[in-house]
């Protein structure tokens, strides 16, 4: 396995790594769209976050990686092994981060019919595909504004859904596939379909460091992570343990957590302000401030959060504005002002 | 780059001096010398055989029997990236994969000719093995990872408006002429010490303060990439490798901004390097003096890492006072003047033109909206004739299942082979170009008398007839009153779209800026979808309702007229057909700022028009078929 550049060895990128986070904590906000620049460490951040991730427990011997505790969300065998009386052993395992490549074809993204088994044998055995490895884990497609079209569509519907059903040459599977997509793209170079960009729960913006220093940094811990992977990494456990930790306890946290009445109209209100539309807006709004506060060690969620997190969940909801060539981030901003007054609480 | 007084063998027998290289064949030794961390070079306009020789160098320069494969601009995905290996598929009965183009250069050189046209899935794929070093194989039942680390060879053939995909450009190291290419006696003399400087690479070290300056210079040079420092940086420390150095001097340091960083120049430094005379009025001089290359100043103390002043502002502010207290130039001006030297004459200007003008970018984005089109999507059941092409995978796929059954017919020597009838032949399947989609905008407001209207649909109606022999579609949204209304979306239903036409209502208010909003957002979902979007726009102009929806002729017509200048900035075909008796000016204005074809109708019969959208449509499709 190659080594990976560790998550808190990134330098700047802040909203990024912050909408990763939050994402990891709850994934029911549902994904993670950065657009930018090339050469900001996009996958990079991804793949950091998931070498942190702590792992998981999954049903022994299932391909599609079940969860030994959850009763709705199994796949046949195991839901029948289940109803047999079997007990399920777990095994631990890391948190899967499955790359989507372009060039990928739909048998492997649903999975197909096992090409070997069915010539050799003539037996009719399902292969399961990218979903099913991405199930409780994250779906990474680079450059997804490229994507074909019927495979977005594909994933769309697994995402929304949070399963993968299969209907192709006589096998009919069905199985579990919750995943959180991240999605990377530069939209100078393909624009993203609007359905498709919606269920993105967040959106960053990530630019190029424009501050020496910075970029100084960047280009030292690269390359000494080039130059000696170990020792780098070993200079970094400490750190990235420590965001480990704090993710543990965040999600231990987020389900606890009450969002009060009064965060609930206020998240109303901006999502009214900004015209976005659907309910979606509201309730990634919802998610995504208590997974926030969860991660802040708050013991309950604020305006403060709200209006952190806002600009993350809602840029990207807007109706296209022609006339307005303001960036959407700050027309989130200008609204939070309007409605919450300039300067904002502290945190 | 002058390439004549090659070769001066000084330190002892058997040793280059590196600063006597030059050229293709210094890029090549620092490609061998770390091929996983330069990436390669992108060799403007090559000959052919200059560009083999070039290759062939940098293929010989890397350890024993590296191979070379050259990716001709057609491949398809399976030989790129590996696939079913079909004959051995076909005679074993089980599937065999096969390594594509890529993996089989593992170790090796890619070339890439006529990299600017490459297609996108080639370019993302290039690029996810240039990132890391495999390629991941997810498609005809395969999963895999194959190792690639290569060195990319990318050859830009482009002419006029074509350019290299950025993306690509950006990740390799160098970019370079190559006029005189390398012979091979000239690689023979350097191939050991090539390979000593490969083994002593990662024990090179580097000081700080010339990571400082790599990142200042790359900056002062207007360079936004991430990569071209660190690509800097370990050219730097290949050229000291090369030079037989354990740590990276001024000449290396040098060589790198000269070979990585002044190709990739978008703008001259704003501040002249400091001069001699510490006083002396900066501002006077505006283009920095380019100091001869055969004598570089001495190296600097490594320490000497204290300038913070450097460009912070990246646009045009007044030069840096703290320079004066400088008086030693630093690492960073040295850095900057060896790139300034290193630019071709006549680039600074080309240079400053192109920042005043807004950049290189904005073709991107229509160029690949074409490429969307036309591609292959999915297969479907019938027979591999009249041109369309078998997808074999599909096909032995819906074999499979009744191979047990099959195998047991009366000749049973077949047993290992697979029996394929008639009916699990499967063709592959394109998205096809979906024509054209006429969206008319149609104003069915008070003003607009309600016999304008009934024209209107008149020419719609016989427009519909028309168009289903054509297959076109045609979209239909009416404005009046605070709002917008698709009264039918993008349709090839000609009974439909009659219905809803003659239903349509009359009356109320003229909301221009909401309509023009309206089409361009059609227009675009339009080409989207792959198909030509053609706006015919049926109004007198005469707007009275502004964009929020309130009454009043100022402010209503503001907002159409910037709502017409949005419009124009996507390049979507329109006509705008004045319904007024006698023409409108503010019809004629908005239609200039939309960049429309204006046509007057004072009394239009439906057939007139008819004519004039077949007209615009011949030169929509002309228009976007040329991108």
């Amino acid at each position: 396995m190659r080594p990976v550049f560790p998550f808190s060895a990134i330098v700047g990128q802040d909203e990024m790594k912050l909408a990763l986070l939050l994402v990891a904590t709850d994934p029911t906000i549902g994904g993670v769209m950065v657009f930018g620049d090339r050469g900001t460490g996009k996958s990079t951040a991804v793949r950091g976050l998931a070498g942190l991730l702590p792992s998981m427990k999954v049903v022994a011997g299932c391909r599609y990686g079940c969860d030994p505790t959850a009763n709705g969300a199994r796949c046949d065998e195991c839901r029948a092994r289940a109803a047999h009386g079997d007990t399920l052993k777990s095994v631990s395992a890391a948190v899967p981060v499955v790359d989507l490549p372009l060039g990928a074809t739909e048998d492997r993204l649903v999975g197909a019919l096992d090409l070997e088994k069915a010539l050799t044998t003539g037996e009719k055995a399902f292969e399961p595909g990218l979903l099913a490895r991405a199930h409780r884990g994250f779906l990474y497609v680079d450059e997804v504004n490229l994507l074909e079209d019927h495979l977005v569509d594909l994933l769309l519907d697994a995402a929304a859904t949070g399963e993968n059903v299969v209907e192709r040459e006589g096998v009919s599977v069905r199985h579990p596939a919750r995943f959180v997509l991240v999605g990377s793209g530069n939209p100078e170079e393909g624009e993203l379909r609007p359905q498709l960009l919606d269920r993105f729960g967040l959106a960053v913006d990530v630019r190029t460091p424009k501050e020496i220093a910075t970029r100084i940094d960047v280009i030292k811990r690269r390359d000494a992570f080039d130059r000696d992977p170990d020792a780098f990494l070993a200079h970094w456990s400490k750190t990235d343990a420590k965001v480990r930790r704090s993710l543990e306890k965040a999600r231990s946290r987020v389900e606890t957590l009450q969002v009060s009445d009064e965060i609930l109209e206020r998240a109303a209100a901006l999502c009214s302000q900004l015209g976005t539309d659907g309910l979606r807006g509201e309730l990634t709004l919802l998610r995504t401030s208590r997974a926030f506060a969860a991660y802040e060690g708050a013991s309950e969620v604020t305006l403060a959060h709200l209006r952190r997190i806002a600009p993350l969940a809602l840029r990207h909801r807007l109706r296209r504005n022609v006339l307005d060539d303001s960036g959407s981030t700050t027309r989130v901003e200008r609204a939070i002002a309007e409605l919450w007054g300039d300067v904002p609480a502290s945190a | 780059m002058d390439f004549t007084e090659f070769l001066e063998p000084t330190l002892s027998d058997d040793v280059v001096e590196v600063r006597a290289l030059d050229g293709p064949l210094l890029v090549a030794a620092l490609l061998a010398v770390d091929p996983a961390g330069l990436g390669g070079a992108l060799v403007d306009h090559p000959l052919h055989e200059q560009a083999r020789a070039f290759t062939n160098a940098i293929q010989r320069l890397l350890p024993d029997h590296a191979p070379q494969r050259r990716v001709p601009i057609g491949v398809s995905a399976d030989r790129l990236i590996g696939g079913v290996d079909l004959a051995a598929t076909l005679s074993t009965g089980r599937l065999v994969s096969e390594r594509g183009v890529l993996a089989a250069a593992d170790g090796g050189v890619v070339v890439l000719p006529m990299c600017e046209r490459v297609s996108v899935s080639v370019r993302t794929t290039l690029s996810e093995v240039l990132d890391t070093a495999t390629v991941q194989v997810a498609r005809d039942g395969i999963g895999a990872t194959h190792d690639v680390r290569v060195v990319a060879v990318l050859l830009d053939e482009s002419v006029e408006d074509e350019a290299v995909h950025p993306a690509l450009v950006d990740r390799v190291a160098f970019r370079l002429n190559v006029r005189a290419a390398p012979d091979e006696e000239q690689v023979e003399a350097i191939r050991a010490q090539v390979h000593a400087a490969r083994a002593r690479l990662a024990t090179v070290s580097v000081d700080d303060s010339w990571v400082t300056a790599l990142c200042e210079t790359t900056e002062a040079f207007g360079i936004d990439s991430v990569r071209a420092p660190l690509f800097a940086l370990r050219c730097a420390r290949a050229h000291a490798a090369l030079a037989g150095r354990d740590a990276v001097a001024n000449d290396d340091a040098e060589a790198a901004a000269r070979m990585v960083l002044a190709p990739r120049a978008t703008r001259v430094p704003v501040e002249p390097p400091p001069p001699p005379p510490p006083e002396s009025a900066a501002d006077e001089t505006p283009p920095p003096e380019p100091p001869d290359q055969n004598t570089p100043p001495e190296p600097p103390p490594p320490e000497n890492s204290s300038e913070e002043q450097a460009p912070e502002n990246d646009e045009n502010d007044a030069p840096d006072e703290q320079d004066a207290e400088q008086p030693l130039p630093s690492d960073a001006d040295l850095l900057r003047a060896a790139v300034a030297a290193a630019l071709p004459p006549g680039l600074l200007e080309q240079l400053m033109a192109k920042a005043s003008a807004g950049g290189v970018q904005g073709r991107v984005g229509a160029e690949e909206q074409s490429l969307l089109r036309g591609r292959p999507r999915g297969a479907r059941s019938g027979l591999p004739r009249g041109g369309a092409r078998l997808h074999l995978l599909e096909t032995l796929r819906a074999a499979a299942p009744w191979q047990k059954v099959r195998g047991r017919g009366p000749t049973d020597v077949v047993r290992s082979r697979v029996a394929i009838r008639r009916e699990d032949f499967r063709i592959r399947r394109f998205v096809e170009r979906t024509g054209t989609t006429v969206i008319f905008l149609v104003d069915a407001s008070g003003s607009s008398a309600l016999q304008r209207l009934s024209e209107a649909k008149g020419a719609i109606e016989l427009l519909l007839a028309e168009s289903y022999a054509r297959r076109d579609r045609v979209s239909l949204i009416a404005f009046r009153g605070k709002g917008t209304e698709v009264l039918l979306p993008p349709t090839r239903a000609l009974a439909r779209a009659k219905k809803v036409l003659a239903a349509m209502p009359g009356g109320g208010g003229t909301p221009v800026a909401l309509a023009i909003d309206a089409g361009l957002e059609q227009a675009l979902a339009t080409r989207r979808d792959g198909s030509v979007p053609l706006l015919v726009v049926l109004s007198d102009g005469r707007a009275n309702i502004a964009r929020d929806g309130s009454p009043g002729r100022p402010a209503a017509e503001k907002d159409a007229m910037a709502a017409a200048a949005a419009f124009a900035q996507f390049n979507v075909s329109a006509l705008f057909v004045d319904t007024s008796p006698r023409g409108e000016p503010v019809a004629r204005r908005i239609a200039d700022a939309m960049r429309a074809r204006y046509v007057l109708l004072p009394y239009a019969d439906a057939k007139a028009l008819g004519g004039l959208v077949r007209t615009a449509m011949q030169l929509a499709d002309g228009g976007e078929g040329s991108r």
